[in-house]
């Protein structure tokens, strides 16, 4: 195993005696927790101990009101820059920046109603949170800058330093303003000169020949001593050679190492080169902390920054983060930019996938986020199709409209196993409900045949025990769903028997009965039923069955009574029998008294 | 296009209304609740596009609406609607319906009167407690009709504690949305396709007429009825299927329109202008149907968009298979509805547009990502 990256953090359980033991058990995304009665020493104590089961979680970011915008909204720009069409060159760079620029935008958004939320806060622990968040979030946008400058845009030397500065000035903006007020009496002009346009029409060797040019003449005027009568001129005459003395005594309005070195690049290097920036980063860093403090987390990732050492930063942030959502689409746009090279962790999978897996699953972890998740998962070409089968069986489907959301997922990406389980699931919740039509829904949702079978045989079951049918608003309007299942389309059909016994359209109701024996769908222990259905028919002062369809009936009623075991208890068995004999002899007099009407019926002449 | 303004609220959006203007009011909807789904707490919001005293360099309002009030709702808002200005009706995934007050003065809202076992499932396995989800509700006052999961139908009356009238097992199937045709009479929808109209004056539990699709019985879900003529309804299925009835004549739907890709969850005629209809869908789309006379070049039956048609084509290009095709059971009698027009009115594809409501010349919607849609030129 791989030594740990930094000590793992305690957290302790309020009202957990510590002297017992606990008990836990993963999640997908959190910890349960709860006491034993059992005593570290190994004494167990029947005293009642903590009543809670408590959960443990590490994200609690997910749970946040207003970063849950962040990731609303980011999900947005993430499926968005799934879906662009591949252009090349010049413009795919700058639809990859609009990109970035979006994701930071939303950031900045966020920024700004956790600032708005910090001040209004009611109570100072809230607002200290708030405060903390914004921080992190600051530090998040910081970042992701940098990495757009020198990742994304690849900014050559000249226009570098340029977005170096911007990039500055934006987060540590207050601080400018006084710098400004410094700088800017002197010579203004002389630099903006120089830095005319984004889109520099001058080389940069032209850049390099007027800088140099101009740095002279400052070195000149300093050597001659032109500002010995003011001290505060000469200072400034210094800051502007790149001295870096001169700099770090003003240090106090420099808020931090970048600041320092972008100031320096600006006066010594500003046509500094992308490769060399990390030399001037380095040593930035070193002069401005000084020999007494060490550089924090951030620090060690904007020098992985300036070092071009994209994994070290992702590793990093990764690290410093409590929530993959920052890793997840910062490493999803730089592997759009094709930057990152299938770099093999140890796990199997590439970086980028890894984490957009982790990040979905935390997703999948919240009660309401999880509908983002299937996105996520959606573009992992190696596991996110199996990560998105298991976890999407285990949302909880509290009502059918968010079960049909779920179905609609599943069916939209073939997973046929997850339709048929989860619609399974809230067939029999429906049976047991009493709602039969429900189930039936469902089963047809499924093309589940041998669920429609079920709730057939549960309507039948109903119909022997009333005498009538239920739901018959179903059964009548069943339409094409008949077919789905054999006795699905017995109790149709039987139903269409009853419904021609009620219009009184005997002869067909008759040959319908006949061909639901024959046909074999209906089921042997419903024969019975069927049979003594026939009975009425045959007592019928007009012939209803042919000589034919009766022979046809007899012959049922052989296969019946000839293959009836003989099992059961012996006094249910006898009592049952008795019942049985007797209908089996009423049927085989009607039987043969209307075979007998219907041979001579049949043998004499029509119209008799 | 309009502007459209969108707005993430965290937390995902199952319902949104307009409240309704007073009548002879001139000034279009101000203001509009919504119903949240799927969160640990879910919350009923009242919500206020007006002229909040902010007016851009064009002298055009500020787009963005405010959040007024809010109350904590017990279980999934399923369903909500409109009382009356002040009072706002909600149907709960735990089977009770609430009926919310507003209060203008501190702006508050408070339960004015609650029927928590509305509906309820009560079967063999079913534990005695066990509650179903109320799917619908609609109101005209004082009456309000509930329909739930449990095919159970019933018809309260405001300050009467107990329900005037119940039919239990109206449906062995999920009953999903209910409106009202003329006064003592309603219409549902449920899980097998079928409409059926209800009768209040009769005694007996069975519905006085259903109707249902030819072929397969798939499932719907929402169903509007024409403001003006009392017996034209339209319907929305769980294949993304729009069909147009005529209740007056035969079972069967006067057209049938393929139209979204996924479940359409709610279908609005315009209360003012029933020559457009509304439908949003989970497929992530909100789709504007025109059938007004005039627009002169169009003539054939097989239309698919009109000037909006590239950005049709645009934002639907990667679903191949949307066409609009019109099969008429018999022959419509009014020609203008021959050609209609199709705008979608999002502008990117989003998770799914769960409701939406159009009064006047606003329309309002809301998403499964968490965000509002606010448009109050809709016509322009």
């Amino acid at each position: 195993m791989e030594e740990l990256d930094g000590e793992p953090i305690v957290t302790l359980i309020p009202g957990v005696d510590s002297k017992k033991q606990m008990c836990f058990d993963w999640g997908p995304g959190e910890l349960l927790v709860c006491e034993t009665s059992f005593h570290k020493k190994g004494k167990s104590e029947t005293v009642p101990g903590c009543p809670f089961i408590y959960i443990v979680r590490k994200d609690v970011d997910v749970y946040s009101h207003i970063l849950r915008k962040l990731f609303n909204e980011s999900h947005g720009i993430f499926v968005g820059l799934q879906r662009i069409e591949e252009l090349t060159g010049k413009s795919r760079k700058a639809q990859l920046v609009r990109v970035s620029k979006n994701y930071r935008s939303v950031i900045r958004a966020c920024m700004e109603e956790m600032h708005q939320a910090a001040i209004a806060a009611k109570d100072s622990t809230s607002s200290r949170q708030f405060s903390s968040q914004v921080s992190i979030l600051s530090a998040m946008e910081l970042i992701w800058n940098l990495c757009e400058i020198l990742f994304i845009e690849v900014a050559p030397a000249g226009p570098l330093l340029l977005l170096l500065l911007d990039w500055v000035r934006l987060h540590v903006c207050e601080v400018d303003s006084i710098l400004a007020d410094v700088l800017g009496s002197e010579n203004p002009s002389k630099h903006e000169s120089f830095w005319d346009s984004p889109g520099n029409t001058q080389t940069l060797t032209e850049l390099e020949l007027k800088w140099q040019h101009w740095h002279e003449e400052c070195e000149r005027h300093l050597q001659d001593g032109t500002f010995v009568s003011s001290p505060h001129l000469e200072s400034l005459c210094k800051i502007m050679l790149g001295d870096e003395a001169a700099l770090l005594e003003q240090k106090n309005l420099l808020s931090n190492w970048y600041h320092f070195l972008v100031t320096r690049l600006l006066y010594s290097h500003p046509t500094v080169k992308p490769i060399d920036l990390h030399f001037y980063a380095q040593s930035s860093l070193d002069l401005f902390l000084g020999a007494k403090s060490r550089p924090e987390p951030l620090d060690n990732i904007l020098m992985a920054a300036f070092e071009f050492d994209i994994h070290q930063v992702i590793k990093e942030c990764s690290i410093a983060f409590s929530n993959w959502w920052f890793v997840a689409h910062l490493t999803d746009l730089l592997d759009h930019c094709k930057l990152l090279q299938s770099h093999n962790l140890y796990f199997g999978s590439n970086m980028r996938e890894f984490l957009l897996l982790e990040y979905a699953s935390g997703l999948f972890s919240h009660h309401s986020l999880w509908q983002l998740g299937v996105d996520y998962f959606d573009y992992c070409p190696e596991l996110g199709r199996v990560s998105l089968e298991l976890h999407i069986e285990r949302i909880p489907l509290s009502t059918e409209q968010k079960a049909l959301k779920v179905l609609r997922i599943c069916e939209q990406r073939q997973m046929t196993e997850q339709v048929r389980s989860i619609c399974k699931i809230l067939a029999m919740k429906a049976v047991r409900n009493n709602r039969l039509g429900s189930a039936l829904s469902w089963s047809i949702r499924a093309k589940d045949a041998a669920f429609a079978t079920l709730v057939s045989d549960r309507f039948l079951m109903d119909y022997c025990e009333r005498g009538c049918f239920s739901d018959l608003d179903l059964i009548d309007n069943l339409g094409p769903a008949m077919m789905l299942s054999d006795r699905l389309t017995f109790l149709g059909k039987y139903r269409e028997f009853h419904r021609l016994y009620g219009d009184k359209r005997f002869v067909d109701a008759a040959s319908l009965l006949l061909s639901l024996m024959t046909s074999q769908i209906a089921p042997r222990s419903f024969w019975m039923t069927l049979l003594t259905d026939a009975l009425p028919l045959l007592e019928q002062k007009q012939v209803i069955f042919s000589a034919e369809q009766t022979y046809e009936l007899l012959r049922c009623l052989e296969d019946l009574t000839s293959g009836r075991p003989e099992q059961g208890e012996p006094d249910q068995q006898l009592q049952d029998d008795d019942i049985e004999a007797t209908k089996v002899e009423m049927l085989r007099l009607s039987l043969a008294r209307n075979l007998a009407r219907a041979i001579i019926k049949e043998g004499s002449l029509e119209g008799s | 296009m309009e502007e459209i303004y969108a707005k993430f609220v965290s937390q995902k959006i199952s319902k949104t209304r307009w409240r309704p203007v007073p009548s002879g009011s001139l000034q279009p909807a101000e203001t509009f609740a919504t119903g949240s789904w799927d969160n640990e707490e879910n919350r009923v919001l009242l919500w206020s596009t007006g002229d909040l005293g902010n007016l851009d360099s064009d002298g055009g309002f500020e787009g963005d609406h405010q959040l007024l009030c809010g109350i904590r709702h017990h279980g999934d808002v399923m369903d909500l609607q409109f009382f009356d200005q002040e009072r706002i009706v909600a149907a709960s995934s735990t089977g009770c319906v609430t009926v919310f007050l507003h209060h203008p003065n501190n702006q508050t809202l408070s339960v004015s009167q609650q029927w928590t076992t509305a509906h309820f499932h009560t079967g063999p396995g079913s534990p005695s407690c066990s509650t179903a989800p109320c799917t619908g509700v609609v109101c005209n006052s004082p009456e309000i009709v509930t329909v739930g999961e449990d095919g159970r139908i019933n018809l309260f009356r405001v300050d009467h504690k107990e329900a005037v009238r119940t039919i239990d097992n109206a449906d062995s199937s999920t009953l999903h949305a209910v409106t009202f045709l003329r006064t003592p009479e309603i219409l549902t929808v449920n899980s097998i396709g079928q409409l059926k109209i209800w009768d209040f004056r009769q005694q007996g539990n069975e519905p006085s007429q259903i109707l249902s699709l030819t072929g397969d019985r798939v499932p719907l879900h929402c169903v509007d009825r024409h403001p003006n003529q009392q017996h034209v309804v339209a319907t929305g299925g769980q294949d993304g299927m729009l069909s147009i009835w005529d209740v007056r004549q035969g079972t069967m739907p006067v057209s049938l329109l393929k139209a979204h890709e996924a479940e359409m969850w709610e279908v609005h005629f315009h209360p003012s202008n029933p020559d457009h209809l509304f439908t949003c869908s989970e497929d992530g789309s909100l789709w504007h149907w025109d059938a007004s006379t005039d627009v002169p070049e169009k003539s054939s039956l097989f239309h698919q968009g009109g000037r909006n048609s590239t950005f049709l084509s645009h934002s639907i290009s990667n679903q191949a298979n949307v066409h609009q095709s019109l099969i008429s059971s018999w022959l419509s009698t009014d020609p203008g509805r021959d050609r209609i027009e199709i705008t979608s009115l999002l502008p990117n594809r989003t998770l799914s547009v769960n409701s939406l409501d159009v009064l006047g010349p606003c329309l309002v919607c809301g998403t499964d990502s968490e965000a509002i849609y606010v448009t109050r030129q809709l016509f322009s």
